[in-house]
């Protein structure tokens, strides 16, 4: 405190004012290599995926009744299902909706997650006890045979999908935000910000939550991971997305009654 | 310690009553009872049934009746199957606690030893190797891992050498037709349980893992080196002892969420346990049967959970205050 020479957090700032950039998140990132090697698969997923009208070598749904199922091979990498359809193929076009479907069940349970536990965290007392117990029903039965249950009331169309699954989703994040903000919520700024006259909306906005990016950026990751999985399970148990639209799931679903049968 | 076991008990009642009867509500309002019923189209059956079963009550009073019977052993008889629902729970019960036991044997043991190799020699080229196989492990979703493992250890080794039977079976839990034995059963087991016994270890070795670097670290284990202690009874009985706590919860948790959990599992062998009743249960909309299962999963897993922190407590007195 006493040091004659200006703390370096204040001068930047006051060197050249809105331009300077927060310690570079990318540079932090590019350090991590395993990050980066996991950052550039999944955007090569996503053009593969998405841009599969171009990179795909068959159109989507091509039959090639002639052809039937053939083993892979130069022309059909993949090989082909019973009625010549190319499997690399369709595993991109199976790739759009599944990925679409972790993305946005990701986005939204994030989202409420963070919303429920910051305000727990933040209010303490009988809004967070509530808050607490609910998390602890979603504990109790396993969320697959939940996830079940509620698509077949439901009808297993790909928005309910994403509704059930994030509506089952976001007990995780919510309890790791919470976790955080409680400890958050003792640290001098917050009551800095306070005296300086922030509302309570204000320092959670501005305050608390930009210290959560971090655990927040890594819950999305894990969650589109986590999504795709349970998408998949689904799909595979006959739950989730049903063909005639394809998903990774039940592509597996529909191919792993092939096993241990004869090759033709 | 009885008292903090007594409170805990206590604490979890309210939320396996709230929480069974939000299920009760909401199974009582995703299925009709009666499904299978209406297809009679006969509105004397329809009335005589609804008057029987209640179902015009209130939903607490419905709520009431059930749990009532419930708690005093008659869990009623399934609309699918027409048998009643209790035997069905228990046989379903012993088959997948019979698959958990084993696959909870085997990943224990193999991710205490991975997790403390790995923390050992932390940053060596094994533990890279390791954590390398446990995200492996994390990434493949057990219908897929299940299924690879047909092809690669059933089939293909049948179709290669020309048996007549697979070494490993992938259809049920014994032969049909065929007295059990124990080399039968254990044919049987073999695929199921290393389906489930690598997903398990690839998380808790991460678990041991974590804990025993932590454990590692602390003074006491310098302290017993520095005075001579020779290393790996340093490692064995001091480390490991301390790093027992959270991986015993992770386990107990686990465990229990696996009861019910086990649904691809036994979907794919074939197996009749607790994950085959539900789902078979669930497509025929036998909410008779569905009830009973969610309540008995739920509960165990309060109890294991009740469990592990009686464990946690016996095995670190620090924790007993609460």
């Amino acid at each position: 405190m006493a040091s004659p020479e200006p703390s370096p957090t204040s001068a930047p700032a006051s060197a050249s004012g809105a331009t300077v950039k927060r310690p570079g998140f990318w540079r932090r990132f590019s350090r991590h290599r395993l990050a980066v090697l996991g950052a550039v698969i999944l955007a090569l997923l996503a053009i593969a995926c998405y841009g599969a009208a171009f990179v795909a070598p068959f159109p989507q749904d091509q039959q090639d009744l002639l052809l039937g199922p053939v083993p892979p091979s130069a022309e059909h990498w993949l090989g082909t299902d019973e009625l010549g359809r190319d499997y690399l193929s369709e595993i991109l076009y199976a790739g759009q909706l599944s990925l679409s479907l972790a993305i946005a069940v990701a986005l939204i349970s994030t989202a409420i997650g963070v919303f429920v536990g910051a305000v727990a965290g933040y209010r303490g007392g009988w809004v967070d006890d509530v808050f607490m117990r609910i998390t602890d029903l979603f504990l109790v039965v396993p969320a697959i045979a939940l996830l079940a249950l509620a698509l077949q009331g439901l009808g297993p169309s790909p928005v309910s999908i994403v509704i059930v699954l994030s509506l089952l989703g976001w007990t995780y994040i919510a309890r790791v935000v919470r976790g955080q903000v409680v400890s958050l919520r003792e640290r001098e700024f917050i009551d800095a910000a306070r005296v300086i006259g922030a509302t309570h909306q204000q320092v959670l906005m501005r305050h608390v939550l930009p210290n959560l990016s971090g655990v927040i950026a890594v819950n999305v990751a894990l969650a589109v991971a986590g999504a795709i999985i349970v998408e998949s399970t689904l799909s595979f148990l006959g739950f989730g997305v049903q063909p005639p639209q394809s998903s990774w799931g039940n592509m597996l679903s529909q191919a792993s009654g092939l096993i241990g049968t004869p090759k033709v | 310690m009885l008292r903090f076991t007594v409170r805990r008990l206590l604490y979890s009642l309210p939320v396996l009553l709230v929480g069974s009867f939000l299920l009760f509500w909401a199974v009582r309002t995703v299925f009709d009872p009666l499904l299978k019923l209406r297809a009679i189209r006969d509105p004397e059956v329809i009335a005589r049934e609804t008057e029987r079963l209640g179902l015009n009550d209130g939903i607490f009073t419905q709520y009431g009746r059930w749990l009532t019977g419930f708690l005093s052993g008659d869990w009623g008889v399934s609309s699918r199957t027409e048998g009643s629902v209790r035997p069905m729970i228990e046989s379903a019960l012993t088959v997948t606690l019979q698959l958990l036991v084993w696959g909870v044997v085997f990943a224990t043991i193999a991710a205490v030893l991975i997790g403390v190799w790995s923390a050992v020699r932390q940053y060596s080229f094994s533990d890279y190797a390791l954590t390398g196989l446990s995200y492996l492990g994390l990434a493949l979703p057990a219908f897929w891992f299940g299924l690879v493992l047909i092809q690669f250890l059933a089939v293909w080794p049948q179709q290669a050498f020309g048996w007549d039977k697979p070494a490993f079976f992938f259809i049920g839990l014994s032969s049909p037709g065929q007295d059990p034995s124990f080399i039968d059963t254990a044919r049987h087991m073999v695929l199921p349980v290393l389906t489930l016994t690598v997903g398990l270890v690839a998380v808790w070795s991460r678990f041991t893992r974590a804990s025993m670097l932590d454990a590692l670290s602390s003074d006491y284990v310098r302290t017993a080196r520095a005075k001579g202690v020779p290393r790996s009874r340093v490692v064995w009985n001091h480390a490991l002892r301390n790093a027992w706590g959270p991986l015993v919860t992770v386990v107990a948790l686990d465990s229990a969420l696996l009861i019910g959990g086990l649904l691809v599992t036994e979907q794919v062998f074939s197996i009749p346990g607790m994950g085959r009743l539900f789902l078979d249960s669930l497509l025929a909309g036998d909410v008779f049967v569905l009830l009973p299962w969610m309540v008995i999963t739920g509960a165990a897993v309060i109890i294991l959970n009740l469990l592990a922190d009686i464990a946690y407590g016996l095995l670190d007195p620090r924790v007993r205050v609460a």
